[in-house]
């Protein structure tokens, strides 16, 4: 599974705001690429284009040296990459079950003729589907929780929820905004060995925006800096940590 | 009244009740799974009724059609009719926010009832259009036709209902849920919003124009006026959300319950004194108002509550 991202002079304004200022940066095949910086600095802004969330004013995304600035979402996802949100949305009236097995691409029950008029290949889709979901709920610590609405989760629930909807489906790159957030130190650690074992044995592309430096230390190679909507510099974790002008905008001395 | 009428009073509250409730199906897919506003079902109740009128009904130099064709060509021509009127409303309202396709729609029915009642070559205008005939009338007298009439209607709402829990309760029906509850998240999980939005939206205006059809047969006879928004719109979504959005017994339910409190009351408004008599409409639609305070006060998700 090759994947690789390219933004290139991205600029992205609400009003008077700029919050992506000709931005380039690129994420390597095979990473786990840290995005971090300053509240402000454009980091979930850069999420929400590269997703087709926002149109940016200018520049280019290229992925695997297609350009995929103007898709919409949905067409973006079916690239082969998935976002997280920051800050949870879980679908809140549906069951931990029914938000998981929405995810897959390509049912053939997504069609409403099918269910009338091929009942048993969409049964056996979903059985599948199913399958797969109860494994996923079973790694993120939700099997007991199953039938429950979403709405009912607990924050930190609802975090592993979203990670569990990247896991449903088949991506090439996985966008995680703040996945760490809420989340107990066992599930953490949980997490990214889960993030490590993605990347080493499925050679999937990760991007994590994350404030937790442990984490991002531990996991990430490289880090990138963003700062007002520009990459401040980029570099491996020890080479962040002594930046100075990383030290003075974001991490402190 | 003597046994005989009451039963008979009954049989044509539940005709009625009945096509109302396949209406109240079709606005449970747009709203109830899919939470798309869709204020102009008069719109497509009053497209259903009009062209079955116009296919069943017998020749007339008044107006276009009495084509006299079979009740199930009727039918079919209705859904057809009202599937191409939801795509060209659906294009330009889908695509924004919901409350777009809330103004338009309305405005969209409005016009609609305005061409039907001016241009008198199509549906004989303010005259109306009568001489709508009666399914399966030559099997049985008048007396009992009522009867097999309202089994008909309910056997269509039986299919209609079957039909929908199904798609409902099938991946498609789950990605409808994941729209209602956050568009964002169904895009980014894959979803073409739009298209889902549009299947939702024709699929539940078809159920529409089939409720429409059965209520051109039990009225016999259609005016422009029965399609104004009170009745043509209001009311069924007053049914819905009585009998509980996203629940397709509660929208049945809802049907039954919110027609029988309005024919209910209307018995008794026949008694009022003359001066307020007059006023008896309104004083219909102030029992379904304490109806609705009732109900969300002590059940605001409805009698039976969603899903």
């Amino acid at each position: 599974m090759a994947s690789s991202l390219k933004v290139e002079g991205l600029t992205k304004c609400f009003g008077g705001l700029v919050a992506l200022d000709n931005c380039s940066m690129a994420v390597q095949e095979g990473t786990i690429t840290g995005l971090i910086g300053p509240n402000g600095a454009g980091k979930t802004t850069l999420f929400n284009v590269i997703t087709g969330f926002y149109t940016p004013e200018k520049g280019r995304i290229l992925y695997n040296g297609e350009a995929i600035e103007a898709l919409p979402p949905h067409e973006v996802f079916r690239k082969g990459i998935v976002r997280t949100f920051q800050v949870s949305r879980e679908l809140k009236n549906m069951t931990v079950f029914e938000n998981l097995k929405l995810v897959p691409e390509a049912q053939p029950g997504e069609a409403f003729w099918n269910a009338w008029f091929r009942p048993i290949t969409v049964k056996d889709h979903e059985e599948k589907i199913g399958r797969r979901a109860e494994e996923v709920m079973d790694y993120i610590d939700l099997a007991r929780l199953k039938d429950e609405k979403a709405r009912n989760l607990s924050g930190g629930q609802k975090k592993l929820l979203e990670l569990g909807r990247t896991m449903m489906a088949d991506p090439e790159l996985i966008l995680l905004d703040e996945p760490g957030a809420g989340i107990n130190p066992t599930l953490m650690k949980k997490l990214s060995n889960y993030i490590m074992n993605l990347k080493e044995e499925q050679g999937i592309t990760f991007m994590l925006i994350e404030h937790d430096m442990d984490l991002v230390m531990k996991l990430c190679d490289p880090i990138v800096v963003l700062s007002n909507g520009k990459k401040l510099m980029e570099g491996t974790a020890a080479e962040v940590q002594k930046d100075e002008e990383v030290l003075d905008a974001y991490l402190g001395r | 009244m003597n046994v005989s009428g009451l039963l008979g009073y009954f049989a044509t509250f539940a005709i009625a009740a009945g096509a109302y409730s396949i209406a109240s199906l079709g606005l449970n897919v747009q709203f109830g799974y899919t939470g798309l506003y869709n204020f102009g079902i008069a719109a497509f109740f009053a497209t259903g009724a009009y062209v079955e009128g116009i296919i069943t009904g017998g020749p007339s130099m008044e107006h276009l059609g009495g084509f006299d064709l079979p009740v199930l060509v009727g039918v079919i021509a209705a859904m057809v009719v009202s599937a191409i009127l939801a795509y060209i409303i659906g294009i330009p309202t889908l695509r924004l926010k919901g409350e777009f396709l809330g103004i338009s729609s309305l405005g969209i029915a409005e016009t609609i009832r305005l061409i039907i009642t001016n241009e008198k070559w199509l549906a004989g205008g303010v005259w109306g259009l009568g001489d709508i005939p009666r399914p399966l009338g030559n099997l049985v007298g008048p007396k009992t036709y009522n009867w097999v009439y309202l089994g008909l209607v309910l056997a269509v709402v039986g299919i209609i209902y079957f039909l929908v829990q199904k798609i409902v309760k099938s991946p498609w029906g789950r990605v409808l849920k994941a729209i209602r509850e956050d568009e964002g998240v169904a895009a980014a999980m894959g979803k073409n919003v739009y298209k889902y939005k549009m299947q939702s939206l024709i699929l539940g205006s078809v159920i529409m124009a089939v409720g429409g059809a059965f209520y051109a047969h039990y009225v016999g006879y259609l005016s422009p006026e029965s399609f104004r928004p009170l009745m043509g719109t209001f009311i069924i979504w007053a049914m819905l959300m009585a009998g509980g959005k996203g629940n397709n017994k509660g929208a049945i339910l809802g049907a039954f319950v919110v027609w029988g409190v309005w024919t209910f009351t209307e018995f008794f408004v026949n008694y009022l004194p003359s001066g307020l008599a007059s006023r008896a409409g309104y004083i219909n639609a102030i029992f379904i108002a304490i109806l609705f305070q009732v109900l969300i006060r002590i059940r605001p998700q409805g009698i039976l509550g969603g899903e």
